[in-house]
């Protein structure tokens, strides 16, 4: 996806200079910490994370809005469902 | 006169500590320096044995000796609990009103486990990250007649990331030969898409968890435990029911370091990949040539936020750069160019079960590639684990 329009984000993690699985782990923990429908955008320079992280949120059930690439990193968007 | 102090008498403080001693050696006889290590016991502990422990085969008094004998004589210890570093002041103060000032300092403050992060942790699961925990784990696998066996991971980094896989096939070997195989389950959690985080090491442990017949469950990031009905769940909404529960505790850095404003909540400290000089805690996000390195403190081991095994291995090959870096700062000049920085070198052994081992022997730039599994690196580890005392901390490897 190369979209760059994104919902309101509510949360940005800069996870640039964090190596997998540290930018889902960050994502991880801003997920518990936050509530039901916050939008949550993790960059990311590791290049495992735009596969990694899909799946991790497909799996915990929640929704990606979207994989965009940046200058230099990715951003992974993120809405929390439940 | 130069005071090199060390926070910590783990496998990196004393190492550092005795590498720095050895470099500086006329300048402690002459009384121009002097190194200092601050340790809360006084007493060294090998931790990789409290897996052993739990396996029935090492006791917790074989992994203890006095700091003071591991150090060489050049090396001051003072056996008391760090309350506040004030990097201002360039002091430090014990619990007991003492203050240390420094020139130098090196941060050796390891990690610590929190159980209690998890809600019923304390009496419902095990763990083998202390020598009591790994204790009452044995007596626990000695009582067990078959069931649902859960091994998962509650919290990311810890403290030496084969050691959950280990005990899985460790103990699936054990159940095994005592007849308990047929009647029992093994479940394996990870926290994320693989079983190691380290893509090469996922890809050679994972057809052992096919072949050993462990069932692994990816993504299961431990979020509760319920005890009426012994059942533990993940953040991604699975459940999993168990008879034992063994699972590595959430992990953090020193809590002082984060009161001394050095390092976020979490407690590792932001440290330079290749110097181990401290970073300034700064904004996410700000580039790192623009973050500044505090010159005179560094840090090794467990308490970096380096993208490392948290493994004594780390602190080992982390230990000669912050010796050359302090002494040559001590003496006035540029450090030498063959100790000056990380490279990020890793090595430790990984045990697969049923007597054979393999080695993860990794850097920056250069992942893993481990060997086949075979007998030989399982001895290996065995070997290591007995010499360690004679070999490590003295600086002899």
């Amino acid at each position: 996806m190369t979209d760059t329009a994104t919902p309101p984000v509510s949360r940005t993690i800069d996870a640039r200079g964090s190596f997998c699985p540290g930018p889902l782990m960050e994502l991880i923990r801003a997920i518990r910490e936050g509530r039901s429908g916050d939008v949550i955008s993790v960059w990311s320079a590791d290049r495992g994370s735009k596969t990694d992280i899909p799946k991790w949120v497909e799996k915990a059930g929640h929704r990606l809005v979207g994989v965009y690439e940046r200058d230099g990193y990715d951003e992974i968007v993120v809405e929390k469902i439940r | 006169m130069k005071r090199v102090l060390v926070l910590g008498g783990g496998v990196g403080g004393t190492l550092a500590a005795n590498l720095i001693a050895r470099k500086l050696r006329r300048q402690v006889a002459r009384g121009g320096a002097v190194v200092t290590v601050v340790d809360q016991t006084g007493n060294h502990t090998y931790q990789p044995g409290f897996m052993y422990i739990a396996m029935g085969n090492e006791r917790a008094e074989s992994l203890e000796r006095p700091e003071r004998r591991l150090l060489d004589k050049e090396v001051e210890l003072v056996v008391g609990q760090v309350t506040r570093i004030d990097i201002a002041r360039r002091l430090v103060e014990l619990a007991d009103g003492m203050r240390l000032a420094y020139d130098q300092l090196v941060l050796a403050t390891g990690s610590r486990i929190l159980p209690e992060l998890v809600e019923h942790f304390d009496t419902e699961a095990h763990h083998f990250y202390s020598a009591e925990a790994a204790l009452k784990l044995r007596r626990a696998l000695d009582a067990f007649t078959g069931g649902r066996l859960v091994i998962g991971i509650a919290g990311m980094p810890y403290k030496c990331p084969p050691a959950p896989l280990e005990v899985a096939f460790l103990i699936e070997s054990e159940l095994r030969q005592r007849g308990l195989r047929d009647r029992t389950e093994i479940h394996f959690c990870s926290p994320i898409g693989r079983v190691f985080t380290i893509e090469s090491v996922s890809e050679m442990a994972a057809p052992y968890f096919d072949q050993k017949g462990i069932e692994v469950h990816t993504f299961f990031n431990v979020e509760a435990i319920d005890p009426e009905r012994k059942v533990v769940t993940s953040l991604e909404g699975e459940e999993l029911a168990y008879d034992l529960l063994i699972l590595v505790p959430p992990h953090k850095g020193a809590q002082l370091v984060t009161d001394a404003g050095l390092a976020p909540a979490s407690g590792w400290l932001p440290t330079d990949r290749h110097t181990l000089q401290v970073k300034h805690l700064m904004p996410p996000g700000t580039p790192d040539a623009e973050v500044p390195r505090f010159p005179d403190i560094y840090a090794l081991g467990d308490a970096t936020d380096l993208p490392l095994s948290k493994a004594g291995s780390t602190a080992h090959f982390e230990a000669p750069v912050v010796a050359e870096r302090v002494a040559a700062a001590v003496l006035g000049r540029e450090p030498h160019a063959r100790d000056a920085s990380y490279t990020g070198k890793v090595m430790c052994f990984f045990e697969i079960g049923d007597g054979k081992g393999t080695l993860l022997q990794f850097d920056y730039d250069h992942p893993p590639k481990p060997p086949r599994p075979n007998q030989l690196w399982h001895l290996g580890k065995i070997v290591f684990n007995k010499t360690y005392w004679m070999t490590v901390p003295r600086g002899r490897v």
